[in-house]
């Protein structure tokens, strides 16, 4: 995994509430094998006016140019200001991969849903928590600043904005460790297999039809 | 030693390690596999150079992009057929046990697994899908995960998680006639939100939920997911193990004594300490339509179309002005006016032999109606389906002029050929109303099978209880 210290990038504001896996990417794409390609199709249906699917060439699509990520200023943003209960819906880790795709590195939201929660520490990208009315202040800025960028340190539990305001936030350490360090934690568990396997033995002897496998 | 939730008590029995922050390594015992999510992580697997740590933990099967109609000459989209292909390949390279989609038992996985007796009470359950909450109805802990948890488990059996609130949503009471679990989780969802179950584990409780039969219970606990909630579940009773008795996978002999002594524990104990409770009357359900995209957009059928202007939180108003756009409805209109292109019976929700049952009671010697496009019936698995036949079900879906299909998770989320085009509205007994879900597009009202069949006769929504 990517490791993740400090973040200084451009900022898009994407308000709505509830979005949900779906419309991050759409199933059509999840038929992909790979991890990697996602991100022209991050946010498909509201980025483009023609129907998308797979393999397509995106050069010929259509752009909606109402969408707020087809504006020109925001096509190098690496920060997406969000709405509430982010990522709500499928367990699609798609979805985390087509933001990544895009070259989105940090979600901030007043809230995300569990798995997506899960799946965005697991790719390298952070979902932080801020208050609704600082991402609402954050984004009016932003919209009023061409080019406008945010700075994301980690290690800090910080970001700071370009007016000198600093906004800390919460974060679970152990995720944070391994964010910071870009580790793998199957790597970590394993550390732990003697362990595993006594739990296995004991956990036998207390209920052995949990390991009667499926044959 | 203190009281425990039915949660504390399947968590605690699965933690093999636990580290200073809180973080807890959870064993997991069951960890079922379809053709979406699984990909990347054998390919993980194998550029690490790992292994799976328990094959006889695994059952797989294609569920999300297998056609419901002939299998005969196979899957025709290229694309879906690779990723079909590549996890038929993967489980033969090690010998994990798969459903192929020729094979009679193969089904949505959410199906197949109870139905197997592969989900038994007190498991911990996972899958690389959300509606792994499903199968908390037989008071397993049961969650979605997603792509490189699933390389994770495979790896290691254990996930690495923290423990989650506890939170009772208990519904007491008796429900009315033709009132279904369907509409019980409906309910739920309308009541605290999509995400008012964020963060927390929910058992469902309550004389209502008890009532329930094993596929109302996974009914309920399948839509979890949607109120936002880590997992759904409900204490095991005699229902539960009536249900799991003399399944293929079930223990038998001595070894089910022992299971069964060790399940009947499984409920929570008096005076267990949630951190939040929610009291529903069921008296108070009626028969639920969805009207937006959020499946806590619902309304009781006597009601009509909400107004975006008489919500007072702000963000809540822009979402229902939006979803009314989305799906060419306006305030006020009576859901019973709201008029169907399509009708869609099935997926995880509501595909199940008693949902098939309660869909055939409604329209037996009826026709769908002629504004009716399309009328469809897909059986969760094989086994349902054959079940269904053998009772002449499929004779009454047919006769009414519906098409009865071959079992898979079809137009739920239309990655097969199964789907809705641009505008055209379905009553469906799926869990999802997002934009598109069902095809671009498309607009999906959540019902019961019940009213789903009602809707199919009428050509528009009807209270099935004077139906
Ligand atoms: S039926 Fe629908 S919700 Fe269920 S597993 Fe399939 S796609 Fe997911």
């Amino acid at each position: 995994m990517q490791s993740f210290t400090i973040l200084e990038g451009v900022v898009a504001p994407l308000l709505r509430s509830n979005v949900d896996t779906d419309a991050i990417i759409p199933k059509q794409f999840l038929k992909s094998i790979k991890r990697t390609g996602f991100g022209v199709n991050l946010f498909d249906a509201w980025r483009y006016l023609d129907a998308g699917f797979p393999g397509q060439d995106s050069s010929t699509r259509q752009p909606n140019p109402d969408f707020v990520l087809n504006q020109p200023r925001y096509q190098q943003a690496s920060i997406l200001l969000a709405g509430e209960n982010f990522g709500c819906g499928s367990s699609r880790e798609h979805a985390v991969w087509a933001l990544d795709g895009f070259g989105f590195r940090c979600v901030i939201a007043p809230s995300f849903a569990d798995i997506f929660n899960n799946n965005s520490f697991k790719s390298g990208l952070l979902p932080l928590v801020l208050d609704k009315s600082i991402i609402e202040k954050l984004a009016a800025d932003c919209e009023a600043n061409e080019g406008y960028q945010l700075k994301v340190d980690l290690e800090q539990q910080q970001v700071i904005a370009p007016d000198g305001e600093t906004y800390s936030f919460e974060v679970d350490q152990f995720r944070k460790h391994c964010l910071l360090n870009g580790l793998d934690d199957i790597g970590l568990t394993l550390q732990n297999a003697d362990a595993i396997k006594q739990y296995e033995i004991k956990r036998k002897e207390a209920a052995p039809w949990l390991f009667n496998g499926v044959t | 030693m203190s009281a425990k939730t039915l949660y504390d008590k399947v968590w605690d029995a699965h933690q093999v390690h636990q580290q200073d922050d809180g973080t807890v390594l959870l064993y997991i015992d069951r960890h079922l596999v379809h053709e979406v999510t699984s990909p990347q992580a054998f390919e993980g697997l194998q550029i690490s150079g790992r292994k799976p740590w328990r094959i006889d933990s695994m059952l797989a099967v294609a569920d999300h992009n297998v056609p419901t109609t002939s299998r005969e000459a196979g899957i025709e989209d290229p694309v879906s057929k690779l990723q079909v292909d590549t996890l038929d390949a993967n489980c033969d390279a090690h010998g994990i046990v798969e459903f192929k989609m020729n094979d009679h038992r193969q089904g949505i996985v959410h199906v197949i697994g109870p139905e197997q007796g592969a989900t038994l009470p007190g498991m911990t359950v996972v899958c690389g899908d959300s509606h792994t909450s499903t199968h908390g109805a037989f008071g397993a802990l049961a969650f979605g995960i997603g792509t490189s948890e699933v390389e994770h488990v495979m790896a290691t059996q254990c996930l690495l998680q923290k423990k989650s609130r506890n939170m009772l949503v208990s519904v007491d009471g008796e429900v009315g006639p033709g009132v279904t679990a369907k509409d019980i989780v409906l309910a739920i969802i309308g009541e605290i939100g999509t995400a008012g179950g964020n963060g927390s584990a929910i058992e469902f409780g309550g004389d209502a939920i008890r009532a329930l039969s094993m596929e109302g219970r996974m009914t309920v606990c399948n839509m979890a997911i949607e109120a936002g909630a880590r997992a759904g579940m409900i204490a095991v009773d005699q229902t539960t193990i009536d249900y799991v008795k003399a399944r293929p996978f079930s223990p038998s002999n001595e070894q089910w004594d022992a299971a069964e002594a060790a399940w009947r524990d499984l409920v929570s104990d008096e005076g267990a300490k949630f951190d939040k409770i929610v009291r529903i009357n069921a008296a108070d359900i009626m028969p639920q339509v969805s009207w937006g995209t959020s499946p806590e957009m619902v309304a009781g059928i006597s009601g009509v179309v909400p107004d975006p202007s008489s919500e007072t939180n702000e963000t809540k108003a822009e979402g229902m002005r939006r979803a009314l756009q989305y799906m060419d409805l306006s305030a006020g209109t009576a859901i019973s006016d709201i008029k169907i292109d399509k009708v869609f019976i099935g997926s995880c929700t509501n595909s199940r032999i008693e949902d098939l049952r309660a869909a055939a009671a409604v329209i037996k010697d009826r026709k769908v109606a002629g504004n009716v496009k399309l009328a469809l019936v897909v059986p969760g698995s094989g086994l349902v389906k054959k079940q269904a036949e053998e009772e002449g079900l499929d004779s009454i879906f047919s006769n009414a002029g519906f098409e009865w299909r071959e079992p898979g998770c079809s137009m739920c989320l239309a990655m097969n050929a199964d789907k809705l085009e641009s505008g055209e509205r379905c009553a469906s007994t799926s869990n999802r109303n997002f934009e598109g879900r069902q095809g671009q597009g498309g607009r999906t009202h959540l019902v019961s099978p019940a009213m789903a069949a009602a809707a199919a006769i009428a050509g528009h929504f009807v209270d099935v209880r004077s139906f």
